[in-house]
């Protein structure tokens, strides 16, 4: 539920008070940079950079001996097992803001962007430690998941002489869920849960429409008493008022009375760019598809249009087009 | 790889990630990042996820090493910027990609992106410096 807009005046008080502040005193890392550490991420990364790995390579290398992975970073002042059990209390201001936000609805939070600059590449030896800073946080913002504000906090690392070896900024949006993600839920375990196309919703007066396609045909809602074709399907003829509708066959020939391409947003279970098209039939009637088979730039208004059935690796079927052989 | 070697457009070898729980949950290990998330199953799932998901750092070391892979061991990376989008699961694969968007006095930028079956799980963007010469 949105808060009411005093609460949201109250709330919005408090968080700007967080703006500009350490989350607390630098956390030091536990162990200084070494080669164990740098060996097992390279596993887990595949990485066979010998800069990182081989002594003697390394030496010859532009670094004159062995460095950490650059990416690395962060690894070296995370707070390792005890972020397993949690925070039942806030230790640090970044907690609280979140705790703040969670206690108001805003109970999502997801890492949206990441930015790392590295000064210069950490030795065996090295130690280091970050302070983090509360940088910004956004006006309410309306997103996919749902309402939230962006966080954005700013890491600097430092070593054991107190130079800065690089920074990190970290933006994570605290939002109130718009919806529980059902498809990842009803996955089965060990399969992504890969969405597929978005399906028609199928009702009284379209559901037998979607039936046909789901046959292998591509019907036309046809008005049996004065023949008006129509689509999409509907209820009763536009042109005389009959409830009397029945359907044809179409051929699938057509041409393309326009169209545009979709690049953005990028939603799953579609592979972009999509041709969002308008095909005039050949029997007379005008249907919202999709041109397939053919890179956007050969598309153009006008062009001989053939339609098929396509059917969806879940077994979804719809007509799409391709241009006319 | 020299920086003579490069040219703006360039495009980078492609590199398949099959994604295995061994390395989601390797990689938030060797990261020390133990969030319940990266390594419990039953933790994701009660977030409404099927599965554990990569996290963060270990985005951040795949961006960094196909960049490298490709650059080689005498390049230095001086910036990462990545932008986060779908969830990489057991299972699935990530596709990586990359191509040279700007290239001059001996500073590289290369645009990554690492794509699974949901989608761009990450858009990225490496700065690094390659030797001068061919």
């Amino acid at each position: 539920m949105p808060l009411s807009p005093e609460k949201k005046q109250q709330l919005e008080a408090t968080l700007r008070e967080f703006v500009g502040k350490p989350i607390g005193p630098p956390y030091q890392g536990r162990d200084a940079v070494n080669e164990p550490m740098i060996r097992q991420w390279c596993d887990a990364m595949g990485d066979t950079n010998p800069a990182y790995l081989d002594p003697a390579a390394a030496k010859e290398s532009v670094h004159g001996g062995i460095v950490a992975p650059p990416t690395m970073l962060q690894a070296w002042t995370m707070h390792g097992f005890e972020m397993a059990k949690g925070y039942d209390e806030p230790t640090n201001e970044e907690q609280r803001l979140h705790k703040i936000l969670s206690e108001h609805g805003y109970t999502g939070v997801v890492g949206t962007n990441t930015a790392q600059g590295y000064t210069r590449y950490l030795r065996p030896g090295d130690s280091v430690s970050a302070e983090i800073v509360i940088e910004s946080i956004s006006e309410e913002k309306a997103t996919a998941l749902g309402i939230g504000y962006f966080i954005v906090t700013r890491t600097s690392f430092r070593d054991q002489d107190g130079e800065e070896v690089g920074w990190m900024t970290f933006r994570v949006l605290k939002y109130i869920p718009a919806q529980q993600p059902q498809a990842a839920a009803d996955a089965p375990a060990g399969q992504p849960a890969v969405p597929g196309r978005i399906r028609a919703p199928k009702g009284h007066d379209n559901a037998w429409w979607w039936d046909r396609v789901d046959e292998g045909t591509f019907p036309i809602q046809k008005c049996n008493a004065c023949g008006t074709l129509h689509h999409p399907p509907r209820p009763m003829c536009s042109a005389c008022r009959s409830q009397d509708l029945g359907w044809v066959e179409a051929s699938g020939r057509g041409t393309l009375h326009s169209f545009t391409v979709i690049r953005h947003p990028q939603f799953p279970g579609y592979d972009f760019p999509i041709v969002a098209a308008l095909v005039d039939l050949e029997e007379g009637t005008r249907i919202v598809s999709n041109v397939v088979e053919c890179p956007p730039e050969d598309v153009h208004i006008g062009m001989a249009l053939e339609g098929f059935i396509h059917e969806d690796e879940d077994g979804f079927k719809l007509p799409l087009f391709r241009p006319a052989a | 790889m020299n920086f003579d070697d490069v040219q703006v457009g360039q495009e980078l070898p492609p590199l398949d990630v099959p994604l295995t729980a061994a390395l989601i949950v390797g990689g938030a290990l060797a990261s020390r990042d133990y969030t319940p998330v990266h390594h419990d199953r039953g933790a994701a799932q009660a977030q409404g996820l099927s599965d554990v998901i990569m996290n963060i750092l270990t985005t951040n070391g795949y961006v960094g090493r196909y960049v490298t892979d490709w650059a080689g061991p005498d390049a230095i990376v001086k910036e990462l910027q990545v932008k986060l989008g779908a969830p990489n699961m057991p299972g699935d694969t990530m596709k990586m990609t990359g191509t040279v968007t700007a290239a001059e006095g001996g500073d590289v930028e290369v645009a990554v992106i690492g794509k699974n079956a949901w989608g761009n799980h990450v858009e990225g963007t490496v700065k690094l410096a390659l030797p001068e010469g061919a």
